[in-house]
């Protein structure tokens, strides 16, 4: 039971990328690489997890009363989150520009065009 | 390749992936345990550091070199976006026509939007003290904002919203995060390094450069969605095909 | 692994990210990734990572399926006028 939520990780990353293969519209696919990017933060999040702890924040903590969880991964996830909402962005702006170029946004399509 | 083919390979490597994966799974440290040599270290460096938020310490202090190089992917795919979606030549705008809101939508969404506002700087102000900081709160504020294409109509929003004045502000946010940390240079010690009095731990004024370092990735992440949405906005609601009529 | 909070938070998140790639219409899709949004962030929450839920919570929940949306919008309107002009 102790490798649960590893498992859900990669449940959701295995998701994702089934989504990706088989999608038939590019802005579906984007979400689901979205999918595969918030699989990252249930990894890193579980990896850094302690039993019985609590956030490490110390504005209402005194340094030592509590065992604290990992601030390291939530460092990195934290970042993440935002930074990866804009790459987003970035990906839909792609998928907009192929669909004023080609009128279309399926990649079964766009492949066809290309002969 | 056709369709088949291809979701055979994709089958074929998924499957591949998922045993490989679950393999580490059981190799991963157990959920939940006790050991992380890192966590603890970061924990007393914080402390030391008199920065309450230890993950705000982690981010603005200990690795600002990282959250350096998350901000230039951030300044990189805004001005990405910028270029991708910028008006082209056979494309013209059409103003939106001021459309009806529902009276109980407004009156929320005007309720709404000097609370969410404050939220956000309050979130950002308070990212060395209690969970927050300039990504959580930047992100607030400038969805905040859009409250206003809710609750009125586009080009109330557009009034406040001058978008050259918030690309400018993402680029001067972005330098002063690169000045702060050539400061510390200029102050005998590393690029990026913690350089100021630490201060009066659990007061907003503590963590020496974290506050500085946290405002201007707020400034920066605030001004970044901002100018997203409004390209995303101008390209949903005014820019339509064909030349100019 | 004790804590039943954790457990159900986790199988929320399965739940809503398969949803999310089941439904195959990005107009839908986006409300679904809102609901995975929200869902990752109690989990977050119940993780002790309150930083991750606050940013997960702003960006998950309003940013993401807010793009989508846009995105959405823009590729459908000119099938719409193409079908008006026939």
């Amino acid at each position: 039971m102790s490798v649960f939520p590893y498992l859900v990780a990669v449940w959701v990353f295995l998701v994702g990328c089934y989504g990706l293969v088989t999608s038939r519209n590019l802005i579906h696919a984007v979400g689901c690489l979205a999918v595969c990017q918030s699989s990252t933060y249930v990894l890193l999040l579980a990896v850094g997890y302690r039993d019985g702890a609590t956030a490490p924040v110390f504005s209402d903590l005194k340094p030592g009363s509590r065992p604290v969880v990992d601030p390291v991964v939530q460092a990195l996830a934290l970042t993440d989150v935002v930074v990866g909402a804009t790459v987003t962005a970035v990906l839909l702006a792609l998928v907009l520009q192929i669909s004023k170029l080609h009128g279309t946004v399926d990649p079964d399509e766009l492949s066809e065009l290309r002969g | 390749m056709t369709r088949r083919t291809r979701l055979f390979v994709a089958a074929l490597g998924g499957t591949g992936l998922a045993v490989l994966l679950v393999a580490a799974c059981f190799c991963l440290p157990r959920f939940g345990g006790a050991q992380h040599p890192y966590g603890d270290r970061v924990v007393r460096a914080s402390l030391a550091r008199h920065t309450a938020n230890t993950i705000a310490s982690v981010n603005f202090d200990q690795r600002a070199f990282d959250t350096l190089g998350e901000m230039s992917i951030l300044f990189a795919s805004v001005l990405g976006t910028v270029v991708l979606l910028r008006q082209t030549r056979d494309e013209h705008r059409a103003a939106p026509e001021p459309e009806q809101v529902a009276v109980p939508v407004r009156r929320f969404a005007l309720l709404v939007l000097p609370v969410a506002v404050v939220t956000g700087l309050y979130v950002i102000a308070h990212g060395q003290l209690s969970p927050g900081g300039g990504f959580q709160g930047g992100v607030v504020l400038a969805t905040a904002l859009h409250l206003l294409y809710l609750g009125v109509d586009y080009r109330a929003l557009e009034r406040i919203r001058p978008v050259g004045f918030y690309e400018i502000a993402d680029a001067l946010a972005a330098s002063a995060y690169l000045v702060l940390g050539l400061a510390g240079l200029v102050a005998g010690t590393a690029f990026l390094a913690n350089f100021l009095p630490y201060g009066t731990f659990n007061t907003l004024s503590s963590g020496g450069t974290v506050p500085l370092l946290n405002a201007a990735i707020g400034m920066e992440v605030a001004c970044a969605v901002v100018v997203l949405l409004a390209r995303f906005l101008d390209q949903a609601v005014e820019i339509e095909k064909g030349g100019e009529k | 692994m004790d804590d039943p909070l954790i457990v159900v938070a986790l199988v929320l998140v399965a739940v809503s990210a398969t949803a999310a790639v089941a439904v195959r219409d990005p107009a839908r899709q986006a409300l679904v990734l809102a609901v995975l949004g929200t869902v990752l962030a109690v989990l977050f929450t119940v993780l002790q990572a309150p930083d991750v839920a606050l940013s997960q919570l702003a960006v998950g929940s309003a940013l993401t399926p807010l793009l989508i949306m846009l995105s959405v919008r823009k590729v459908r309107r000119p099938q719409r006028k193409k079908e008006a002009d026939r």
